[in-house]
């Protein structure tokens, strides 16, 4: 039996020990009984199901990295290193500078077009914080081929698409988790919570019109003369 | 006057005299139906195949499937909506479908890195962070946890998007086909979470799949404790692959994008995380070059799916105008149509279950003569909200915010009853 199988069974037993404990005190099959009877989720006994997360699991799985840089693991690149890493593993897709290619995400450029009438969002015109560059390259890419980067090779991968983005100037620069929370990006400050309720507090109407709304309406646009709907030859076959 | 008239004089009569068309084409119609049948129909008078030889035996459909009749009663995409279609949507054939459950084959499907096939014996989900104790469960615990049932819808952010700039796609499946409805199965998180113990500094959860796109996202704690469920069926069944099989979180009325399939671990924290998806994505941007974050609710909203694009008017006289609404703010209040863009509304009919954030059904029966008609529904909550038209929302918005568009859809139905997209002004 490999360790982690006895540390499972050891914490499965733990926990019968628990639920076996429980149902002999008098006190606790009261508030059972109670709890029967009016409502099951009313207070919250523990059910003891689930059993103790080891240190190795949560590191495994724990890969998030938060904007005041909460998860961030040690480790260091430079820009330099990040241009070879993306040129070998993410250039055919995203473009040598990150520009996209074909219909593949742009990651770079684009500052100062977010008014405009097509706007360009990438890491450097849009994104708010550098740790999600961190936290979903790690997590998602290269796409088909998730989690396979080390840490130092994410940190490369970062300091290259910043300096793509012209957050970082010098190609020499080294980002590690110490220096991580010093980047601030472009568009940082440009994002706020949801104020609907507020804004649009003009969509809350206590008797909307049902007679004469209106002048009378003029088609205006048309889907068809667009003509991108797919026929229904074009959806999935179903035999 | 025919009974099922009488029974509902207002629809019949109220529709028509909206539009200033009450009474039009009536008896014609009348007559033409009785015509039809003075010659003997041989579908009655001859003996057919089916009422002559045996059909398939009990033993030939273990798991059933829609008849072969059907077949048009698909899923489609887009495909030059995304890059891959592993990183794509696709959209419910809503002008095909009545009542208010969706068929767990044909709910749209939105993956950001295909679909994760995970045998249920595999699947593990943790829980970490600010917790008393961080825990692991198998799917088996999780069945052995008190258990809730609920209806509820679950809208993409995106449903209706390409539609901000004006009409694009022809077909309410393209324009309003990201959304389902479906009974889900499972655990209140509140149950998962009572038994790791949550620090009083938690304030958000994070939500994250078991795909390779790891999906993760944040949820603030007062949602996560109030009506989240961890599902593992729906409409009675397991999920489906494609739907997060075997575990994935339900979040009343709030974008699906936060609905985290093949679930894997919930990690509690003092503030959001700022991950991918709620930063570059399901941020609205508005015209002022700033963009809201955590638009989570999806406001009330509705659409005609008969006649639509996809399902024209094919005859005149009796029809039936069929439609959806719903809100993430509640249950739907009243549903009005318009045959004229907009100038006179009349409340349609709701039919069936009215359920807290689940779709609900709306119908106008009604005579139709052949005459032109810009048709609209207005969806009204249980908040008070009204749904606004496109304009009002671009007014406050602009065009480029992509998500959460709950704007009123216009259907130009022609004379000969081809039906299409359009933009009114």
């Amino acid at each position: 039996m490999s360790r982690l199988a006895k540390l499972q069974v050891a914490a499965g037993l733990a926990a019968v020990a628990i639920i076996a404990g429980l149902s002999l005190a008098p006190a606790q099959q009261n508030a059972a009984h109670d709890a029967a009877k009016l409502s099951s989720t009313k207070t919250s006994p523990k059910l003891g199901l689930g059993r103790p997360a080891l240190p190795e699991e949560i590191n495994a799985w724990d890969i998030d990295v938060r904007a005041d840089g909460q998860g961030l693991p040690v480790g260091k690149g430079t820009v330099k290193q990040g241009d070879e890493i993306f040129q070998a593993q993410c250039a055919a897709c995203h473009g040598e500078f990150g520009q996209g290619n074909g219909r593949w995400p742009a990651l770079a450029g684009g500052i100062g077009t977010l008014k405009a009438d097509r706007p360009d969002k990438t890491v450097g015109s849009f994104w708010p914080d550098a740790s999600t560059v961190f936290d979903y390259i790690r997590r998602a890419m290269p796409y088909g081929n998730a989690q396979s980067l080390s840490a130092d090779e994410v940190y490369a991968l970062t300091a290259y698409l910043l300096s793509m983005n012209d957050v970082i100037k010098d190609e020499n620069f080294e980002l590690n988790e110490k220096n991580f929370t010093s980047l601030k990006l472009p568009n940082a400050d440009a994002f706020y919570d949801d104020d609907r309720e507020t804004a649009e507090k003009k969509f809350w109407v206590k008797e909307p019109c049902m007679k004469n709304c209106r002048s009378a309406p003029k088609v205006i646009g048309r889907a068809i003369s667009i003509d991108v709907t797919p026929d229904s030859k074009s959806g999935p076959k179903v035999d | 006057m025919s009974d099922e008239a009488a029974a509902h004089p207002i629809n019949r009569r109220g529709f028509l005299r909206a539009a200033g068309l009450a009474g039009a084409a009536l008896p014609g119609l009348a007559t033409m139906a009785a015509a039809e049948a003075q010659k003997p129909d041989p579908l009655i008078t001859e003996v057919q195949d089916w009422q002559r030889y045996l059909g398939d035996g009990v033993d030939k459909r273990p798991y059933g499937v829609p008849s072969k009749f059907e077949k048009h009663v698909v899923r489609r995409d887009v495909p030059w909506l995304t890059a891959s279609p592993e990183s794509s949507v696709n959209f419910t054939p809503l002008h095909e479908l009545e009542g208010i459950i969706t068929p767990s084959g044909l709910c749209f499907e939105r993956h950001h890195s295909g679909v994760a096939e995970i045998n249920p014996a595999d699947h593990r989900l943790m829980i970490n962070g600010l917790v008393e104790q961080p825990l692991v469960f198998t799917m088996n615990d999780i069945k052995r946890m008190p258990r809730v049932n609920r209806i509820c819808f679950l809208e993409c952010a995106a449903n209706s998007g390409m539609e901000w700039r004006g009409a694009q796609l022809n077909g309410c499946q393209f324009t309003h086909g990201m959304v389902h409805n479906v009974m889900y199965t499972g655990v209140a998180l509140k149950t998962l979470l009572d038994e790791a113990g949550l620090k009083p500094k938690a304030r958000w959860l994070m939500l994250e799949g078991a795909d390779a796109a790891g999906m993760n996202r944040s949820l603030p704690i007062e949602k996560a404790l109030n009506d989240v469920i961890l599902a593992f069926a729906m409409n009675g069944e397991a999920l489906r692959p494609e739907q997060g099989y075997p575990l994935r979180a339900v979040i009343p009325g709030w974008e699906g994008n936060l609905w985290v399939k093949w679930l894997r671990r919930i990690e509690a924290g003092d503030q959001p995380w700022q991950t991918r998806e709620e930063t570059s994505k399901y941020t609205d941007l508005l015209a002022d070059g700033r963009s809201r974050r955590y638009t989570f609710i999806m406001d009330a909203k509705s659409v005609v799916t008969n006649p639509s694009p996809q399902a024209p008017l094919k005859v005149k006289g009796r029809n039936v105008l069929s439609g959806l609404a719903w809100s993430g703010r509640g249950t739907i209040k009243r549903v009005d149509v318009s045959i004229d863009g907009g100038q006179n509304w009349q409340t349609a009919r709701i039919d069936g279950p009215v359920l807290d954030k689940s779709l609900t059904r709306f119908y106008v029966d009604f005579d139709w003569n052949g005459q032109e008609m810009m048709i609209q529904s207005r969806a009204m909550d249980s908040s008070g909200y009204v749904q606004p038209t496109k304009e009002e929302l671009r007014k406050v918005r602009g065009v480029n915010s992509i998500y959460h568009n709950n704007g009123i859809q216009t259907w130009l139905v022609r004379s000969n009853g081809e039906t299409e997209n359009v933009e009114i002004g």
